[in-house]
């Protein structure tokens, strides 16, 4: 019984331990675990020229497409911050204003020029019915209400504030 | 001590055969029953979603297969912590009788969501803390299976999983988790979250019922799988058994 208690316990403290080493150094490496950062935790990053990922909501009323359609304009936002990017390149199905984005490239004159852009989406699931009876009610201002994840800023609490009027 | 092990190492698997024997007809049937309704509701009985169409109904098959994957796993680590801990043969057997179906389960969730990816996201794969942590846990079965293998001594191969398995648990609320602590291309939680789901009804019925269709199956197959495992012990047992009154007569 003393044998079987004391494995017990060992196994208890070396779990204990394992957790605690994984979770010193997870938050360590906090910075390089961020798959994007945001336009405010941009005020604060250095970032240099070199490559990184920006990641908000696709400000309302901002897509601009070139003339030869090629080349599109859009400001990504967290409602707190806004970043004017620039991409050449198709952009992906869910891509549309007021949609959570995420997108790969270098920031020139303050202007970001993606590389890549992803489109990232929410964790609402509904049918188009239930979507349109919500905007008739006046609960969602577009048709989405995404925000661009957990990001630690704070920013999806505002985005949500912002959209839900 | 050898032999009061012995006597409990036949003892309980045997309480355990009678017991499967009874419970697998009803798994197998739930799991195929489930599976016909589940497949008909998210393929037919379910509307599509306002803004990915019909490619939401990969979620049907993505997220019961996710959320296998991490159950199978804990699953077999609290076994591999029995194992260790109270020296339990079956729990020894369970977690290596049930490591295949998570590896399979994990493998459709990486697949279905890599399919998923390409038209949403627009890419099949991205290294974020959630889709990374999912492919370090179809890592972790994989080198489950080849550890148990590895040894000469079955019993040997089994402790060094065991280990494996308690070491590799570190791994399963990051996976949880991963998306609310850092910024992640994949979307947080819809169904298990604070608040309750952000998920439509309709959306929700089809979901559950494939979640309930893969743990049916899951049930199924690992009691099958056991069986055969415990059979394969027993023979063995009776080989060394007629082996040693050989030698001896």
């Amino acid at each position: 019984m003393t044998r079987k208690k004391r494995r017990l316990y060992m196994l208890g403290l070396a779990l204990l331990g394992l957790g605690s080493a994984t979770a010193l150094t997870l938050t360590a490496f906090q910075d390089n675990i961020v798959f994007f950062y945001s336009p405010t935790q941009l005020q604060t990053q250095q970032v240099g020229d070199r490559s990184f990922r920006l990641g908000g909501l696709v400000e309302e009323g901002s897509v601009r497409k070139s003339t030869d359609g090629l080349v599109t304009e859009f400001r990504v936002t967290d409602t707190a911050h806004t970043i004017d990017v620039s991409y050449r390149g198709q952009l992906p199905d869910l891509f549309r204003e007021g949609q959570g984005v995420v997108a790969e490239g270098k920031l020139t004159k303050g202007v970001f020029v993606a590389r890549e852009v992803l489109a990232k989406h929410d964790e609402n699931y509904m049918p188009p019915e239930v979507s349109e009876a919500l905007k008739q009610a006046g609960v969602y201002k577009d048709a989405n209400s995404a925000h661009p994840g957990a990001a630690p800023s704070g920013a999806p609490g505002t985005a949500q504030a912002a959209t839900a009027k | 001590m050898s032999w009061g092990q012995s006597m409990h190492r036949f003892a309980n698997p045997a309480r355990f055969l009678r017991l499967s024997a009874a419970l697998l007809p009803w798994s197998a049937g739930a799991a195929v029953i489930l599976t016909i309704v589940g497949l008909y509701l998210s393929l037919f009985g379910s509307p599509p979603d306002y803004q990915q169409g019909e490619t939401v109904r990969i979620m049907y098959i993505h997220v019961p297969a996710a959320w296998m994957s991490l159950f199978v796993y804990t699953n077999m680590a609290v076994a591999a912590g029995a194992g260790l801990v109270w020296k339990h043969p079956l729990a020894d057997l369970f977690a290596k009788a049930a490591a295949p179906i998570g590896a399979g389960f994990t493998f459709v969730c990486l697949v279905t969501g890599s399919l998923w990816g390409a038209p949403m996201w627009g890419t099949w794969w991205v290294w974020d803390a959630r889709l990374t942590s999912v492919l370090i846990l179809f890592f972790l079965y994989l080198g489950y299976m080849a550890l148990v293998n590895a040894f000469d001594d079955p019993q040997r191969g089994l402790r060094a999983g065991n280990v494996l398995l308690l070491v590799g648990i570190v791994n399963v609320p990051i996976i949880k988790f991963s998306v609310d602590w850092w910024n992640t291309l994949h979307q947080p939680a819809s169904v298990v979250k604070m608040g309750g789901p952000s998920i439509d009804p309709t959306m929700l019925l089809p979901l559950l019922v494939m979640a309930g269709a893969f743990t049916a199956y899951f049930v199924a197959v690992v009691l099958l799988r056991l069986r055969a495992e415990i059979t394969q012990r027993r023979i063995q047992t009776l080989r060394l058994s007629a082996a040693g009154e050989g030698a001896q007569g």
